[in-house]
């Protein structure tokens, strides 16, 4: 039987084996930051039961997995990835394959003038590595920040230059790709969108196999001044992957980001995204998760209202079926001199059998005295009502669930901005079990 | 005369273990209009619902035949395809599922039941089109998601824009009147009644007699403790009006 101490030791040690092949460098201050942050992430270890914040979340089939490196392949082709390709963004992708960049897989030739999409292996020493990297995602308290910033190969880098707006969304496509053995990807991303920019971005997380991996992701976004951002995050790694992720993204003063956070795949996934708010800074997060069979989907935001005048608003809903288990953790922290903060958070659970989880925690932290925060969290069951309703129109049982349920997820979906990343999540609703007819928009 | 379309004995039926319908009987033939009333509490609108075959309700005694076959062997979805339409008291919210996409999903699935053509969603169009007139809607009420955010109005001329699109042989309309202010209910009964034909049959379910002023039925019948305690024309229903509910109570006391 492993101990605690083994489990860690063994998660640690197999995947500094995958260091057989050596990270991207960079300048000899990243070098150094990346030794750092192993030496960190070995201190630190994995989270165990004991740690409040990873209370529902076990991490032990993860720490007993052994990883290997991954082995040489053949590469991957367009028709490979073709079923993940966006036509919005047919000229502004960018293709990681198990953490590296693609340059034959991505298009850009769609983006303005000025605007960086890249990688690190195409620019190891852009000033803004060194501004921005690491900036904000605190590797020193977080193990698997840590073992990214030790152990990313590759980073993809986007920087929105002020008072330039991007039309097409900008897809960041992480594909892993299928192996032998179990293998770590840790992939990385770092946005900057300067002041007075727009764009939409949609990070996007795949797997061309049914395969154990573990996707241990990053991202950093900076925005600046009046800036908006539209992130789309969709996370559908294969069923059987580990997929855990932090995002850091501060949002300046008047900027405004609005995230949607998808999340389908995985057999353990947990997010934690880290929004900071400054002055008169808006942020809408909405959070979609789906899951089923003995899936664990684990959110864990903060939103910080760090200065005055902010407005946050968060809804988050869980749709679980059959033995699955969501963990929602929405924290809410108003500094002290964050005055006229308006914060809402909204979490609503569909829990579609008797055997589905859900464990919802709240979480606020409000130091300053003139502020608005409303807060709700709901757990509930189709309604017999409205499924009796469906039925007196001679709409069979299968049908019916799947419509109600995605009446559930619709308010979210429908906000996306991308046709046909719409359809195919209105189509994964609608046919969850192959009965669906699809439907067009309300 | 109509062919019997629906055949009520000596129904019982409860909900929760509280017995509610005690003992309904009750015949209606194609070509019919009747209509149900009674007190709060009477058991009318548990009667229509369970007709449609809402789970909460349980038959404890008696049956019911929907043109000739046992209704209660059959399932919700399939009691409306056989053809049995509820217009619903509270008709529900789908956010996020267009009308158009509701209303062609739930007329796709009848057609095929009963051997008809099925629509693609422009086909469909058109026929919604023509059937909105018969409630006085524009066509922005396709669009718009099912029932949400609609008025009370809205919602039943909804309900009777279902009723046009899905043809059934017997359509029981529950508390179609209330929260109608006059002008809705004009249009709503005007639809209803350019529905009639020789062929099918509605059951009308109200508290109150003002519905039956636009829409003439043949019948009427009056429920309370759950039986149909009194049947009779529609001057029945105008002495309801007229001296309530109270005074059958007196009449029921004294032996005929």
């Amino acid at each position: 039987m492993n101990t605690g101490r083994n489990i860690q030791a063994g998660l640690m040690h197999s995947l500094l084996q995958t260091l057989a092949q050596p990270p991207a460098s960079g300048t000899e201050a990243l070098r150094d930051l990346r030794a750092q942050a192993l030496v960190r992430a070995q201190a630190l270890g994995l989270p165990g039961a004991r740690d409040e914040e990873w209370r529902f979340t076990d991490l032990s089939a993860l720490g007993n997995l052994d990883f290997k490196p991954a082995a040489a392949q053949g590469p991957v082709t367009e028709a490979d990835i073709q079923r993940f390709i966006l036509q919005e963004a047919h000229a502004s992708r960018l293709v990681f394959i198990d953490g590296v960049y693609a340059p034959p897989l991505s298009a850009l030739h769609g983006l303005p003038q000025g605007v960086l999409a890249a990688s690190l292996a195409e620019a190891p020493a852009h000033p803004l590595l060194h501004a921005y990297l690491s900036r904000q995602v605190d590797w020193r308290k977080g193990v698997f920040a840590a073992l990214n910033t030790g152990l990313f190969r590759d980073v993809a880098l986007l920087v929105i230059p002020s008072q330039t707006e991007i039309s097409a969304p900008v897809h960041l496509l992480f594909i892993t790709r299928a192996h032998h053995a179990a293998h770590a990807v840790h992939p990385r991303c770092l946005v900057l969108a300067e002041a007075h920019s727009q764009c939409t971005l949609i990070e996007d997380y795949a797997s061309l196999a049914e395969d154990v991996y573990f996707n241990n992701a990053v991202t950093e976004i900076t925005l600046q001044q009046s800036a908006r951002l539209r992130h789309i995050r969709l996370q559908r790694d294969s069923r059987a992957a580990f997929h855990i992720a932090g995002a850091a993204v501060s949002v300046a003063r008047g900027a405004h980001y609005h995230a949607s956070s998808v999340t389908l795949g995985a057999r353990l996934s947990r997010y934690s995204p880290v929004i900071t708010l400054e002055q008169d800074a808006e942020c809408v997060l909405d959070g979609l998760v789906m899951i089923a069979g003995r899936q664990l989907a684990d959110t864990h935001s903060i939103v910080d209202h760090a200065q005055p005048h902010a407005k946050s608003r968060q809804t988050h809903k869980c749709i679980v079926d059959e033995g699955a288990h969501a963990v929602f953790n929405g924290k809410v922290i108003v500094h002290k001199d964050a005055q006229l903060t308006d914060a809402a958070q909204e979490s609503r659970t569909l829990l579609l059998s008797d055997k589905a989880r859900v464990n919802v925690k709240p979480e606020l932290q409000i130091l300053a005295d003139d502020v608005k925060c409303a807060h709700g969290a709901t757990v509930g069951q189709l309604e017999d009502e409205e499924l009796f309703y469906l039925k007196s129109r001679g709409i069979g049982e299968t049908q019916a669930r799947n419509l109600l349920t995605y009446a559930f997820a619709a308010e979210l979906i429908e906000r996306i901005p991308a046709d046909s990343l719409k359809t195919s999540l209105r189509e994964a609703v609608l046919q969850r079990t192959h009965s669906g007819q699809v439907l067009e928009p309300a | 005369m109509g062919k019997l379309l629906l055949e009520v004995r000596d129904l019982h039926a409860s909900v929760a273990g509280v017995e509610i319908l005690k003992g309904v009987n009750l015949g209606v033939r194609a070509g019919e209009v009747h209509a149900i009333m009674g007190p709060n509490g009477s058991g009318k609108s548990t009667f229509s619902k369970l007709l449609a075959g809402h789970p909460a309700y349980s038959v404890t005694r008696g049956e019911v035949l929907f043109q000739g076959a046992n209704l209660f062997a059959l399932s919700a979805e399939e009691r409306a395809r056989a053809g049995l339409f509820l217009a619903f008291q509270y008709p529900v919210e789908i956010p996020g599922v267009s009308n158009a996409a509701f209303l062609r999903l739930a007329y796709n699935t009848l057609q095929k039941q009963r051997g008809g053509e099925e629509l693609d969603p422009l086909e469909f169009d058109d026929l919604a089109r023509e059937k909105l007139k018969l409630v006085d809607m524009d066509e922005s009420f396709l669009q718009r998601s099912v029932n949400a955010g609609f008025s009370g109005g809205e919602k039943k001329r909804n309900e009777i824009l279902q009723m046009a699109l899905l043809d059934p042989a017997l359509a029981v309309l529950d508390e179609t009147d209330s929260g109608l202010d006059i002008d809705a209910l004009r249009v709503v009964a005007d639809g209803v009644n350019k529905l009639l034909k020789p062929g099918n049959a509605v059951l009308l379910v109200t508290h109150y007699q003002r519905l039956l002023d636009y829409i003439t039925p043949h019948f009427v019948h009056v429920m309370e403790d759950g039986r149909i305690v009194k049947t009779g024309d529609k001057e029945l229903a105008k002495q309801l009006e007229q001296r309530g509910y109270d005074w059958l109570r007196d009449d029921a006391a004294v032996p005929a």
